[in-house]
């Protein structure tokens, strides 16, 4: 099959994950994986961003299916269901509003902002050495922690299920994937 | 006379949720994402290969049997 430009976009986002493993500021353009799939749903009523674009479905895509990194057997019935899907997506929610709150202590300045990465909600690794100040507020920086923690959360969680199951496994319960199929259905229908 | 019998794959669309692996390794393009929602396979254009089923994260497309 012919590949197009889309279908390297995988190094847009290892280049996105390398980079902050060396300044965390360069966190902040993961915002652009955040809010494009959301404009396309909103705009066009697809999941174009899925279904082309993720870099990070294609990265899994790469590794589970050409490098054979992944056991390829079906997902369990539960991480399917409807319960999961929309339960992920609610806790996805609640820890991303933590995140928020604690960006907005620290631009408040209620609190220091603290130079970790914080992995599966819960291991916090030391992240100081991709931290060189900022000519920003301090709360810049601690966003920035947050979101990246967020976006290598989802990673290794990604690369858990690819081993496990299918090399986009991810994908089931992806809870961007879950909000633009939802929006789509508002906009089109129920189908 | 005996019947032809056709392979073709089958969506369970409550289940599906429409990433679009299955038609990124249809041969035939005879699968697509249907509004976001589902996948939707052209029953005409399918022969049946298989390889969307292999493909889906979910493992919701079948390869079922039907007559031509």
């Amino acid at each position: 099959m012919k590949k197009r430009w889309y279908d390297y976009l995988w190094v847009v986002e290892l280049t996105y994950l390398v980079l902050g493993f060396f300044n965390i500021l360069f966190a902040w353009l993961g915002l652009v994986f955040f809010f494009i799939p959301l404009i396309i749903s909103a705009a066009c009523g697809t999941k174009g961003y899925c279904n082309r674009y993720c870099g990070r479905g294609q990265i899994f895509g790469l590794l589970g299916g050409r490098f054979g990194l992944s056991r390829k057997k079906d997902i369990p019935r539960w991480m399917k269901s409807k319960w999961f899907r929309y339960g992920f997506l609610i806790f996805f929610f609640v820890m991303f509003s933590q995140m928020l709150w604690n960006t907005y202590l620290v631009f408040a300045g209620v609190r220091n902002p603290r130079q970790v990465v914080t992995l599966l909600w819960t291991f916090k690794l030391p992240w100081h050495w991709a931290y060189h100040g900022t000519i920003f507020h301090p709360g810049v920086a601690q966003f920035a922690f947050g979101f990246y923690s967020v976006m290598l959360t989802s990673t290794v969680l990604g690369l858990f299920t690819m081993v496990l199951f299918k090399p986009r496994g991810w994908c089931v319960y992806c809870p961007m994937g879950t909000m633009t199929q939802l929006i789509c259905k508002a906009k089109n229908g129920k189908g | 006379m005996t019947m032809r019998k056709k392979r073709r794959a089958v969506v369970d669309d409550s289940a599906c949720v429409a990433c679009g692996c299955c038609v990124k390794v249809c041969p035939m393009s005879a699968i697509q994402i249907w509004r976001g929602i589902r996948a939707a396979v052209n029953a005409e254009q399918c022969v049946g290969c298989g390889k969307c089923a292999k493909e889906c994260p979910a493992s919701v497309i079948e390869i079922q049997e039907a007559r031509a």
